[in-house]
């Protein structure tokens, strides 16, 4: 960690020495800020980690979405990724429970460690993995089903509860947790999509806690999201975060110093400075993340 | 002129008509400063104008060619000596064709008595002018119209919104063709159908279960009197469209499953082609496939089996059916689940279901309504298929349960009825038209339930 940390931009780097560092023209920034393939400033590396990822790349068929990228999540921190858009931090999370798996196109290369298991290990259980790593998307996306039966859908099919009585006190609990019982629990019989969109984010958010994973991803968790309902998803990553590990990918800067500890920047695929929240917003260390977080590009 | 030719000159007039508006317009524009100072583009006045001088020609044009053989017949008739005038409309319609035979020429002069003669040319005298007067008129109003068209051009005058609501009655129009032709086929069903209720007694037509519509063509003939029972129909029809469905339901929904969510996009791009061909092949084809290959298959199999079957049997028509069918299930499958959204796909995977689960319990629920629709649809394809039965199922109406056995569907006898030499008001033709009505009811039913539900299932997701 102390020997990332002492790194600073390559102002004078020889220009053509790596394809990447090449940049387009049209592409807005100061002229003296080069990104160093994997020289990630700020404090990429924890002692004690969740998710231990080095020199992860992704490629969706010839194209290089994730470039070199080292991280460590550390255990029960809230993190955030943040860059302009295109910029790979989407990508990223979805390596973290292989959701890029669907794609056909898309390969994974590095070492990407869960608890100090390999996450792309050949013999590795997905189903096992995705009910460890819990995810919650950008648009809620509850099935068109009962508000019940949404939040038992994760533990019935692996078999978390044997009685109907346990079923339904891993439902309220969920639905608890999620700050949703009061507003759900006179109509958990009622179809799911006939909710608000803050709630059904939240019943999202309560249906990925009901297999208590260990992680919850977050992609741009509030973005369909009105500032009341986004306050109490807030709220709740707040709460949450005594009890899991979060990333979660935003687009508002606010949001991300409101509730990560640690904050990520990406730019063009590449993992450009990690460190703390407050760090970051009040005195950014890599002039790509000041022009960012002051928004000069984005 | 004939009306062909005379279509052509009108279209051609509408030209004319289009580029002159559009000059007109265009030098009205010119001392006020260019045509921005129009109050619609120039290519609007001269559709405007193109279309004063087209529609009432074409109207007018449509009307006479729809009239004048009539309205020439009576002529003719009435112009006949008075000995000579037809009592009956069968009377009638002979003396006409003998006349215009002769009009033509396909019968000598000398093999007709006199007066037909005179009628024959006074009908070809009357052609002629209708065909004179037709074109003057035509042309007349195509040219005055489209002149008073283009005199009212004013830079003031809306010509897009006078232009843009024709547009839309001649949309109107269309579909109300094909709503109109629709009803006029219903219509006409259901007066032959009630013609032969008048024959035939409606609770025998329904209930009864024996179907032989072998009716004497002559008073003396001898011959058995018709039994017109269509529920062995029915039932035959049922059996192979359920064959055909138990063929198609599960082979359709699978593939269309394994497409949508398994294959690859390369896989898919082969298979999916390659799948719908088997809607493109004629059903003739078809038919034949199955008279020939698999009936004989199925009898010598179940022969082999020590079990008796007909060489013609329910099993390999409607297992052919089925396999026909097969792309109507699977593409209205495959399309509904692929409008399943990705998004539910995703959360179902990220609480770590796998594929197969989350085709079960998260895709298949949210489809099923789309896919009970497309099934719908199948199955009223299914009832309306006629080469294959024709072919391979055979015609006795057998009322059996059996699909080893032959038996024959609505479809078949239909076409049978109607084939050959037949009489236009005995039971036995008339029965067909009483067939073909309780078909289409049975059909327009099916189909009613299908897009109400497909309906139902679009609102859930919009």
């Amino acid at each position: 960690m102390s020997t990332m940390n002492t790194l600073k931009p390559a102002v004078d780097k020889e220009v053509g020495a790596s394809r990447d560092t090449v940049v387009p023209a049209h592409e807005e920034r100061p002229e003296s800020a080069v990104i160093e393939e994997a020289k990630t400033v700020g404090k990429p590396f924890s002692d004690d980690p969740k998710f231990k990822l080095r020199n992860v790349e992704v490629f969706y068929g010839q194209d290089r979405a994730i470039k070199n990228i080292s991280l460590d999540i550390a255990r029960n921190e809230v993190i955030a990724f943040i860059g302009p858009s295109g910029c790979g931090k989407s990508t990223f999370l979805r390596c973290l429970n292989r959701m890029n798996d669907s794609i056909d196109i898309c390969r994974v290369r590095g070492s990407l460690l869960l608890d100090d298991q390999n996450i792309y290990d050949s013999k590795r259980d997905v189903v096992e993995l995705r009910a460890r790593v819990g995810m919650v998307f950008q648009k809620p996306n509850p099935f068109p089903k009962s508000i019940y039966d949404n939040v038992a859908y994760g533990p019935r099919i692996h078999g978390l509860a044997n009685r109907k009585s346990d079923l339904d006190d891993i439902v309220e609990n969920s639905l608890r947790k999620a700050g949703l019982w009061d507003e759900a629990k006179d109509r958990l019989d009622a179809t799911a999509t006939g909710m608000s969109g803050g709630q059904q984010q939240r019943l999202c958010i309560a249906r990925a806690i009901a297999i208590s994973p260990e992680v919850i991803l977050m992609d741009e968790p509030c973005s369909a999201l009105d500032p009341i309902a986004t306050a109490k998803v807030e709220e709740l990553i707040a709460e949450m975060s005594e009890s899991y590990t979060i990333v979660i990918v935003t687009h508002s800067m606010q949001q991300a110093a409101r509730v990560s500890h640690r904050t990520a920047y990406f730019h063009l695929g590449h993992l450009v400075e990690v460190n703390e929240t407050n760090k970051v917003f009040t005195a950014p260390e890599h002039e790509l993340t000041e022009s960012y977080i002051t928004g000069r590009f984005g | 002129m004939q009306p062909a030719n005379l279509f052509l000159v009108t279209i051609v007039l509408v030209l004319v008509a289009y580029g002159l508006g559009y000059t007109r317009s265009r030098s009205l524009a010119m001392p006020l400063g260019g045509i921005r100072h129009l109050k619609s583009l120039p290519f609007y006045y001269g559709a405007r104008a193109a279309l004063w001088c087209g529609i009432p020609a074409l109207i007018v044009l449509a009307l006479w060619a729809m009239f004048q053989g009539k309205v020439i017949q009576l002529l003719v008739i009435g112009s006949l000596p008075p000995e000579m005038m037809p009592a009956s409309e069968g009377e009638a319609s002979l003396l006409l064709s003998k006349i215009s035979n002769v009009a033509s020429g396909a019968l000598p002069p000398g093999f007709a008595e006199p007066p037909v003669v005179e009628a024959a040319e006074r009908l070809t005298a009357l052609r002629q002018q209708s065909r004179w007067y037709m074109t003057v008129l035509v042309v007349a109003v195509a040219v005055l119209a489209g002149f008073f068209g283009w005199v009212r051009i004013r830079p003031r005058l809306n010509a897009r919104a006078q232009v843009e609501s024709t547009l839309k009655w001649i949309f109107f129009a269309c579909a109300a063709l094909a709503v109109l032709t629709t009803a006029g086929i219903i219509f006409s069903v259901a007066f032959e159908t009630i013609r032969f209720f008048g024959k035939v007694s409606f609770f025998e037509f329904f209930f009864g279960t024996s179907w032989s519509p072998q009716t004497a063509l002559r008073a003396d003939q001898v011959a058995a009197e018709g039994a017109f029972g269509m529920v062995p129909l029915f039932t035959g029809t049922l059996l192979i469209s359920a064959i055909a469905m138990l063929v198609a339901v599960p082979v359709g929904l699978l593939s269309a499953i394994y497409l949508s969510e398994y294959a690859s996009k390369r896989v898919r791009g082969v298979v999916k082609p390659l799948l719908e061909m088997l809607a493109g092949i004629p059903t003739v084809v078809y038919g034949f496939f199955a008279a020939l290959t698999v009936a004989p298959f199925i009898s010598n199999l179940a022969a082999s089996l020590g079990i008796d079957a007909s060489s013609q049997s329910a099993l390999a028509a409607g297992g052919v059916m089925g396999i026909m069918i097969i792309p109507f299930v699977s593409s209205l499958s495959d399309d509904v689940i692929n409008a399943v959204p990705q998004t539910l796909r995703d959360g179902s995977l990220a609480l770590g279901a796998t594929q197969s689960e989350t085709m079960k319990k998260v895709i298949f629920p949210a489809a099923l309504p789309g896919i009970m629709g497309g099934i719908l649809l199948a199955v009223s394809r299914a009832i309306g298929e006629t080469m294959i039965v024709v072919m391979a199922a055979g015609l006795a109406a057998n009322l059996t349960a059996n699909p080893l056995e032959s038996v024959t569907t609505v479809t078949v006898q239909i076409v049978t009825l109607l084939t050959g030499d037949q009489e236009f008001d005995s039971a036995k033709t008339l029965a067909a038209f009483a067939l073909g009505a309780m078909l289409f009811l049975a059909t327009l039913i099916l189909n009613v339930i299908a897009l109400h539900i497909v309906r139902k299932y679009r609102e859930q997701y919009d």
